[in-house]
């Protein structure tokens, strides 16, 4: 791989890293309206029919609400910037501690989600192509079309059924055992909610690493190094997959937005304590501040993510951050 | 017939070629027409009410007596609640679909032809959209209308606009660069018209092609709404949330999740199919 470094890369970097700015400063205008596109008196709605007018009152200068909204949202991003993301109301908690811990256990469900989705996807897309039109590649491809047409929370309960309530092996529910809690405990509680929200994910790479590396095999550099006497292994390993891994980059990028938005239902079947479950019950409990945090929080990792994408693609492919 | 008539006849023909050699396609049709004859003829499908309760016949199993599909946990007739639960999934879907398709282009079209400022305006608010997870942004925009199907179908159309809009701007920028729509701009056909008839029916293969292949995950996405409680409400019922109150009775009843899920998946199933299918076939690069 060619070497790191230099004013491109550094200038890549800076350049990816303004572009993110416009788009963060539209995340939180976005966040924002959440509360003040709800039709009817927000503060009314947090507190619920028995509210009397003064407790609406106070909640309104509490939240700002009476004032201009552009004071508002500079005031609210102010906060935000300074770590404070309001105060969920039913439940009498700070936000940011909540969101938080919440946040840790979507973290290690994405990631092991992420860890399923890139062991089963790669390789199976690798042995599409390789073997285009065998019985190997029609089978993978038929599962693949199959597992991204599967409903992540309909999987779900049918692993419950075959894998918890039939034979047995592994838990249904939960992210520890009421008496266990040590890292063991915590992976046996991973693997069927892992494999739910990591199946439609390895479907949808397993489709583009196939589809990325057979381009690259028809690429002219392909068939000189076969013709040169190459060994497959080494054609695929050495200069197939090194150029084909940009395209699955961008799908890994894009899957893990597909993975933090499915951890919410995901959480819901098999009772993870991540902030997915906890985002549902804040939306039917109309606890504004909660719903607000859990989406800037989620939201701003994605872009993260993406920013992170963007800089891989520079090491994987120099000719980019010199474009 | 005029030389442009038999070219335009002679393409559908190759593409209706491409499609029908695909076995693969072919399947996905049959899916999505079966489901739909099914969700169109449900009253004459089935001769149970899917709201009519019998409680002496809770969690029936299938191939039960008059029952051919079971009861689920009221003794409602899950043949007929998958059946008239199709018209809901399928209608709300395809909606949903639509105003997402029609949104998204109008917005595509606009800053592909306006350009400028209008078309960096557009294009930031359609990456503001894309920095949120998918399935994340649907529920913040319940979160903020409120749980419901008409609020259900906005969200996940909103979450959508930037797949169709991207795609429409794309075609619109190649389109507006050939010789053709050129010639008729010198010629002073007017911008209007020329954004209808030559630009818009360029873009609509692609757009046929991505609203097929989108109607899947629209099915999902409201399904997954419906099944968090936050998408249809009783006393409609949709494939979602007939899976979500089944869940409680599922090491009892397996069939009353099995059931729903299962045409969740197939209707999915069938529009991924049909829309790869087509994507292929309009490809001339595979013929």
């Amino acid at each position: 791989m060619a070497a790191v470094g230099g004013g491109g890369l550094q200038g890549y970097v800076l350049g990816r890293l303004l572009l993110a700015v416009p788009v963060l400063f539209g995340v939180s205008l976005l966040v924002f309206a959440v509360m003040h596109l709800a039709p009817g008196d927000p503060a009314a709605i947090m507190l619920g029919a028995q509210a009397t007018r003064e407790d609406v009152e106070r909640l309104h200068r509490e939240l700002g609400l009476d004032r201009p909204l552009p004071v508002q949202y500079a005031r609210w991003l102010g906060r935000v910037g300074q770590g404070d993301l309001g105060r969920s109301i039913p439940l009498g908690r700070e936000v940011l501690p909540e969101v938080l811990t919440r946040f840790r256990a979507t973290l290690i469900l994405t990631g092991g989600a992420l860890l399923v989705a890139l062991v089963i996807g790669v390789p199976a897309g690798i042995v599409s192509a390789t073997r285009q039109y065998s019985w190997l590649d029609r089978l993978s491809m038929g599962i693949a079309v199959t597992g991204v047409s599967l409903p992540v929370f309909w999987t779900g309960i049918m692993l419950i059924i075959v894998f918890s309530l039939t034979l047995r092996w592994l838990p249904s529910a939960g992210m520890f055992s009421p008496y266990g809690g040590d890292f063991a405990d915590l992976l046996w509680h991973l693997v069927l909610p892992a494999i739910t929200l990591g199946t439609a994910s390895a479907a949808a790479l397993a489709r583009m690493t196939r589809s990325s590396v057979l381009e690259i095999v028809r690429q002219d550099f392909v068939r000189s190094a076969r013709a040169k006497g190459l060994a497959e292994r080494a054609v695929v390993g050495r200069h197939v997959l090194k150029n084909a891994v940009n395209p699955v980059v961008t799908v890994l990028g894009i899957q893990v937005g597909t993975l933090l938005g499915g951890a919410i239902l995901t959480e819901t079947v098999f009772s993870w304590p991540g902030l997915g479950s906890m985002m549902v019950r804040a939306i039917q409990a109309r606890d504004y501040p909660l719903v607000q945090g859990g989406v800037l929080l989620i939201a701003t990792t994605f872009v993260g993510v993406n920013l992170l994408v963007d800089l891989l693609y520079a090491v994987f492919d120099p000719r980019i951050r010199y474009e | 017939m005029s030389d442009a008539a038999r070219v335009s006849t002679s393409a559908l023909v190759d593409v209706a070629r491409m499609f029908r050699r695909s076995h693969a396609a072919m399947f996905g049709l049959g899916l999505v027409v079966a489901l739909t004859l099914c969700a169109v003829l449900a009253p004459l499908l089935t001769r149970h009410d899917p709201n009519e309760v019998d409680t002496t016949r809770r969690l029936a199993r299938p191939l039960s007596p008059n029952h051919p599909l079971g009861t689920d946990e009221f003794g409602r007739d899950m043949t007929a609640r998958l059946l008239h639960g199709a018209r809901i999934s399928l209608a709300v879907g395809l909606a949903a679909t639509a105003l997402a398709a029609l949104a998204g282009s109008l917005c595509g079209l606009v800053a592909g032809l306006g350009g400028g400022w209008i078309d960096h305006a557009i294009m930031r608010s359609i990456d503001t959209l894309m920095a949120f997870p998918y399935f994340l942004l649907a529920i913040a925009i319940i979160a903020a209308l409120g749980p419901g199907l008409v609020n259900g179908m906005i969200a996940v159309a909103v979450v959508n606009i930037p797949f169709y809009g991207r795609i429409v701007r794309g075609t619109v920028l190649a389109v507006r660069e050939t010789e053709y729509v050129q010639a008729a701009r010198a010629l002073g056909v007017s911008e209007l018209r020329l954004a209808v008839k030559h630009v818009l029916r360029n873009c609509l293969a692609p757009i046929i092609v991505a609203v097929t292949l989108n109607v899947g995950g629209m099915i999902t996405a409201l399904a997954g709404l419906s099944f968090l409680g936050l998408g249809v409400q009783p006393p409609v019922s949709d494939w979602g949330s007939m899976l979500s109150s089944s869940r409680q009775y599922i090491n009892v009843a397996p069939h009353v999740a099995a059931l729903p899920g299962l045409a969740i998946f197939l209707a999915v199933l069938g529009f991924n199919l049909l829309g790869d299918g087509l994507r292929d076939a309009l490809d001339p690069r595979l013929r």
